[in-house]
This record gives structure tokens, sequence and C-alpha cells, in this order.
């Protein structure tokens, strides 16, 4: 991991400092709070619905043991307790007072971590393949070049007002993890020859006009990332509307201006600034690589390992479902499901979070990822120490094997917390996943993702949810609306809208329904969700999802 | 023709706090929507309004949110005014705390 030079400590003292002045003007009165907003949102406080809301960065979602604890260390003293991981590998805390602020933002950068970025219209935190490091199927590690462009957009002069966000993620695989498609600039790692370079793709995004990233540059040189990432930015930050703030996202500039025109403007601010580049960038980048040098990965017997997947049935589902394949053969990487069924996803005591950081010191190599389906991810752990694992973390509600499973929903905050919400989705959450518990149905559905957001912000991805539920308001209610065969793979694709939308008393039902409906389309067991959808299309999930409930068979599976 | 004014509270969140407010006929601020001020009159709604408004150092982003006057008082109108009343339904958390004062019982 990267370690904080003396440079970067003494930085993050003074805009801690810098914070605590701000929070203390606007207290006393010398501030407003329209002269205050824009501050208190550069470092990660929000007002929400209840109460203030901290989003704390977590960088390329990867985060130590002891930074672990100091979340949960943060949550006890300042907070009620528990944390919310989120979709961009961020943690909020629901419930700070705004005198406590600049305390806990102290308290987070004794241990590197910050808020600054983490809002407002400035780079987001980066964000990245939560298996980076780990996978089988990568290229290199991504997360080196993730830590150059956060050291590079942290408090860039140029960059502090944009005209609005800019959110830029990167992957080191082919198998996209990481959304890149649907964020404003997306990097994939690709080799060409022995050269290793980036392909750039522009103008996704998701919200009220959701839009797929289109590659800007097949083949970007890695010594041109800063500069050619500086170009666009500039032409963003020049060329971008202000007049509009829907319409001030660069998808809309890639879309009104197009591809080509865009691409003229930025090669040309290039060609003006790469000279000023000398190399200084790529010395830094070769001492923060030296950071990330793949542990050493140990060679044990693994007869244990198999003789309690023999033995344990609850063992051998949480291993089918909560293992990916690791780089060595005899390690895993281990998805630590935080969508126990009918709870809040995403939600973290901190009682579980030294937990998990103590599992992460002892068996994975000091390391931890948040993923964006809102999960904590054990990345290098050796097979004979699942079983050790697994029954830590039975003991701590942790031990949900769901992990791609159709309670291993994506649910923004919502109406419960959020200001913007036009309708809760934590419930809805909550209830699909305690219903299909009840069924007994998942593992048999197996691969489905639902992501649901609670407006059409979609911080909840609910665009490219294979199943996808925004909560909207119609006619004073909340009104479910549902897509289908969204994607946010490598495959891009935006859900397609299927009709009138549901209230909240339905739309469980109704994806009943749908699921129900699909288990006798589907070719056989193996067939997933959003092949069949591909297959047939739309037309027989609509006819089952507003098909009225009487008409429909009673489940055959139903316990 | 006019449309009648319907009855109204003052609102806001807490500066320091952050939490839901409401704006009592004493002039303070209160935490339960039964002890606000109900405001049936346009006139007097935008004099407290603009009362609450030069409150910069206590309070953030006062708005007028409409209520209709039921058993214990006034009741919000939106389901939206409804959870700020009420406390987010996940977790006994804000509001909920308190789900024991009388006013706030029909928050389930
Ligand atoms: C709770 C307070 C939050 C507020 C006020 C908020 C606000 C917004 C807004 C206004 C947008 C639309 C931006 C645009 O289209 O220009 C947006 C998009 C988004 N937010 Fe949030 N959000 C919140 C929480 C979250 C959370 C909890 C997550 C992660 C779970 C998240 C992740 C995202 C993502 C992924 C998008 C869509 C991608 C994009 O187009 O940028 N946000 N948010
Ligand atoms: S999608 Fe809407 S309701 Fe959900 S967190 Fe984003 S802004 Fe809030």
């Amino acid at each position: 991991m990267y370690t904080y030079t003396e440079f970067d400590r003494a930085f993050l003292a003074e805009r801690n400092a810098q914070f605590r002045a701000q929070v203390e003007r606007r207290i006393d009165g010398s501030l407003t709070e329209d002269e205050f907003r824009p501050l208190r949102l550069m470092n990660g406080l929000y007002l929400q619905l209840h109460a203030y809301m901290l989003r704390v960065a977590i960088p390329y979602g990867t985060l130590n043991p002891d930074q672990m604890r100091k979340l949960a260390e943060v949550a006890d003293r300042w907070d009620r307790g528990y944390g919310h991981f989120t979709t961009r590998q961020n943690l909020q805390y629901n419930w700070p007072r705004l005198r406590d602020v600049p305390d806990m933002l102290d308290a987070l950068a004794e241990v590197g971590l910050h808020a600054i970025q983490s809002s407002g219209n400035t780079i987001r935190n980066v964000t990245t393949d939560h298996f980076a490091g780990a996978a089988a199927d990568e290229i290199a590690d991504p997360r080196p070049w993730a830590e150059l462009i956060r050291q590079w957009s942290t408090d860039h002069p140029e960059f502090q007002f944009l005209g609005r966000k800019f959110k830029i993620a990167v992957t080191g695989s082919a198998h996209d993890r990481a959304v890149t498609r649907f964020n404003d600039l997306g990097l994939r790692l690709v080799r060409r020859g022995e050269e290793i370079g980036f392909e750039v793709t522009i103008g996704g995004g998701l919200g009220r006009t959701p839009m797929i990233g289109k590659v800007l540059r097949d083949f970007l040189p890695q010594a041109d990332l800063l500069p050619w990432l500086e170009a666009v930015l500039t032409t963003f930050n020049l060329a971008g509307r202000r007049d509009n703030k829907y319409k001030a996202r660069i998808k809309i500039l890639v879309h009104e201006q197009g591809l080509d025109t865009l691409r003229k403007q930025i090669e040309r601010h290039f060609a003006l600034i790469r000279p000023a580049w000398r190399g200084a960038d790529q010395t830094h980048l070769a001492r923060i690589a030296a950071d990330f040098a793949p542990p050493r990965f140990r060679s044990a017997p693994l007869d244990g390992f198999h003789r309690a997947r023999d033995t344990d049935p609850a063992f051998r589902s949480w291993t089918d479902t909560n293992l990916t394949r690791h780089r060595h053969p005899e390690h895993a990487i281990v998805t630590i499901s935080l969508k126990p069924h009918g709870g809040t996803p995403g939600d973290a005591t901190s009682g579980q979070m030294r937990v998990m950081a103590d599992l992460a010191e002892r068996y994975s190599h000091g390391e931890l990822r948040i993923s964006h389906q809102q999960n904590v991810i054990l990345p290098h752990v050796h097979r004979s120490d699942l079983p050790a694992i697994h029954a830590v973390l039975k003991r701590h509600g942790l031990a949900t094997a769901n992990a791609g499973l159709i309670s291993d929903i994506i649910a923004c905050p919502g109406m419960d917390y959020c200001a913007l919400a036009t309708a809760r989705s934590i419930p809805v959450a909550q209830q699909i996943a305690a219903r299909f518990h009840e069924l007994g149905l998942e593992h048999e559905i197996g691969p489905l993702q639902i992501k649901i957001s609670g407006c059409i912000n979609a911080c909840g991805h609910h665009h490219v949810g294979h199943i996808g539920i925004l909560g909207l308001e119609r006619a004073g209610v909340e009104t479910y609306q549902v897509t289908l065969g969204g994607d946010s793979s490598e495959e891009a694709t935006i859900g397609e809208r299927t009709g009138p939308g549901f209230s909240a008393e339905e739309i469980v039902p109704a994806i009943e329904r749908l699921i129900m409906a699909w288990l006798d389309l589907r070719r056989n067991s193996g067939e997933t969700f959003l092949q069949t959808y591909r297959r047939l299309g739309a037309a027989p999930f609509k006819a089952a999802l507003h098909s009225r409930p009487q008409e429909v068979r009673p489940p055959a599976h139903a316990a | 023709m006019q449309r009648p004014f319907t009855p109204k509270v003052v609102t806001a969140s807490d500066l320091l706090i952050g939490d839901v407010i409401y704006l009592a006929a004493d002039d303070s601020w209160v935490r339960e929507l039964s002890r606000a001020e109900v405001i049936t009159d346009e006139a007097h709604a935008q004099l407290r309004l603009l009362h609450a408004e030069g409150q910069q150092d206590r309070v953030v982003g006062p708005y007028l949110a409409e209520v209709a006057i039921g058993e214990n008082g006034p009741e919000p109108v939106h389901f939206r005014e409804e959870f700020r009343r009420c406390g987010p339904s996940n977790l006994r958390h804000g509001k909920r705390e308190h789900a024991e004062r009388p006013a706030e019982r029909s928050c389930a």
C-alpha cells in the first residue's frame, strides 16, 4: 500500500486546520450557509435529511487494518457505531455533528484517511477494481496509477471549481469490475506488444441521462497519462456547460459537440503542455509502484480446506459463492458480504469493522478492499485459512453466502437519509432479500444483480442492474420503476424501462413474479437471468411483471 | 378565484446537529412537529419564514412545509415530511430514538 511522505502528512494537517477554521467561522455566524456549503462539500460534508453526513474517501477502495480500525473508532466516538460503504468505494457516517467533524478528520488523518474531494465539483475519489493486485485475469495492478491520479488531482488548483463533478475509474483487467464505462473517464490497462498503456473512454455516466463511455484513445502510452488527463480536464473546464447543472457533466459535452471535435481540442491542448512534463511523474510513479509490490504468497497443504468443504454444508455454500479465483492457485479472494438477508446493504458496525481488520491482518497480508457492490474483500487468502476465517465471520454476522446473488443488492440511502431522494430504497432491498431467502431460491436463481436508487441521480446504479429499481414520487406516493437488462461490465448496457411503476406494496411481489416467470423461461439451470433476457428480449419479462397477481400460478418452489 | 391557503409550519435543519427542527409560536425551535406553530395565514407565513431566515447562525435551509390538522396537532401532508418527522425506517436512530414521546408514537 502507498505510504505517506512527510509532505503528504503536512498537506493533510494543513487542509484539516483550514477546514476547522471554516467550521468555526460558520458556527460563529461569520460565514453564511451559501458561503460555507461549497467549502464543506469539498471536504466531504453533506447536510442530509436527518443529520450531517461525512463521506470519507477510501482511495481506490484499498484499506489497511489500522485504517479500518480507525474507521471503527471514529464511528464509536463521534457517530452511531457503524458506517455505510458506498458504490464509489467510500464510507459514509450518517450522524456526525458539525462541531465534531474537524476532530473526526484529524483522527482519520492519523492513518492517512481524508474526505477531500469526496464531494463537490472536483475530481472525485478514483475508483478501481476491488480485486486489483489479486485477480487471476489482470494485466497489471492498476492501483499505482490510481494513486498517481489521486495525488495529481488532490487540491489541483485548476480543477477545484469544475463545471460539475468528474469521476475516474481504472481497471487492470479485460473483465471490467470497476464500471469504467459509466464514469466520466474510464481507463482500462491494455497491452500492445511489450508496452502497457490505457484504453481511454469518456463521457460515461448514470444519473438522469445515462450514457456509455466512448473510446477516446484506444492506446494511451502510460507515460502520457497525467498530461493527457490534464488536457481532458482543461478542455472540460473551459468548454463544459455551466448554465445548467443537469447539462454540465462531460457526457453532455461529448454528446453535444461530438467525440471528434472534443478529441481535437484535447489533443491541441495536450501538444501544448506535453513538453512541460519532463518525467518527474514517472520517477514518482516508480516510487508508488514499489509500495504496491505483490505480497509473497506461501504454499501449504489444502487438506483442511477440502475436509471442511466435505463436512460443513454452510462452509461449502459460502466457498461456492463468496470466493473468486486468485492469481496464485492456492489462494482465493474472499468477499465478505455486507448484505445479511433483511439488513441494510453496505452497513457495517464498528465491531464488524474490527473483526474484518483483524482477519485481514492475520490472513490477508494486511489488506482490505471495499467493492462497489458495497461489500468488503480480503484479497489474498490462502485456502487453508478459509475454515478459520469462515468461523469468525459466522460469529459476527458476516458469513452470508450470497455474493453476486439476488440478495447481494446495491441500494443507495434513498429517502431514509438522502435529502435529494424521491422515495426510499433500503426497505425495498431489505424486503426483496428477505423474501427470496424465505423462498429458499437464491442459489437456484444464481448470478443476478439488483440495483436500487432512490431518485434519478442513480447513485444505486439502477440503470446497470440486471434488474434496476428506481424510486420516484407519483401523485404523492412512492412509486418504483423497473428496468431490465442493464450490465455494468465490459458489455456495458443500459437497462430498458418496462412500463408503469409499482407502489411500495406492489414492488416486491412484482419482482417475485418476474423471477418465477424467468425460472420457467430459462433453457437450463446454467442460463443466467441476463442471458435469458438477451435471448428472448423484454416482452415475456414485461408480461410477467405486469400480469395481475391472481393470473400467476403459485410459485412451484415456495416453502 | 384564489386557492385557499393550506396550513404550514416553518421547518429547517439545526446548524450544529443537522437534525429536523420546527419553529414554535414562542420563537423557540422544537424537535417535535406536534409542538410547531401552525400557520394558517399567508402573510404571517412569510413573516415567520423571514424570521427563520434571519437566523443563519442557528438554522440551515428554513422553508414552509404543508401540514394537515390531526388529533395530535399538525401532521405531514407529504411522505418526505413524514420521514423528516420520524427518522429513518431501517434503524432506531435520529428521531426514532425518541419514539416514546407521546406525540411521536404514530411513527411506526
Ligand atoms: C447521500 C447523499 C448523496 C447525494 C446528495 C448524492 C448526489 C448525487 C447526484 C446529484 C448525482 C447526479 C450527478 C449528475 O448526474 O450530475 C449523483 C450520482 C451518483 N452518485 Fe450520489 N449522492 C449521494 C450518495 C451517494 C451514495 C451513497 C453513493 C454510493 C452508494 C453515490 C454514488 C453515486 C453514483 C455512482 C452516481 C452516478 C454516477 C454518475 O453519473 O456520476 N452517491 N449523486
Ligand atoms: S440516488 Fe438519489 S436518493 Fe439515492 S443517494 Fe443518490 S441522490 Fe440520494
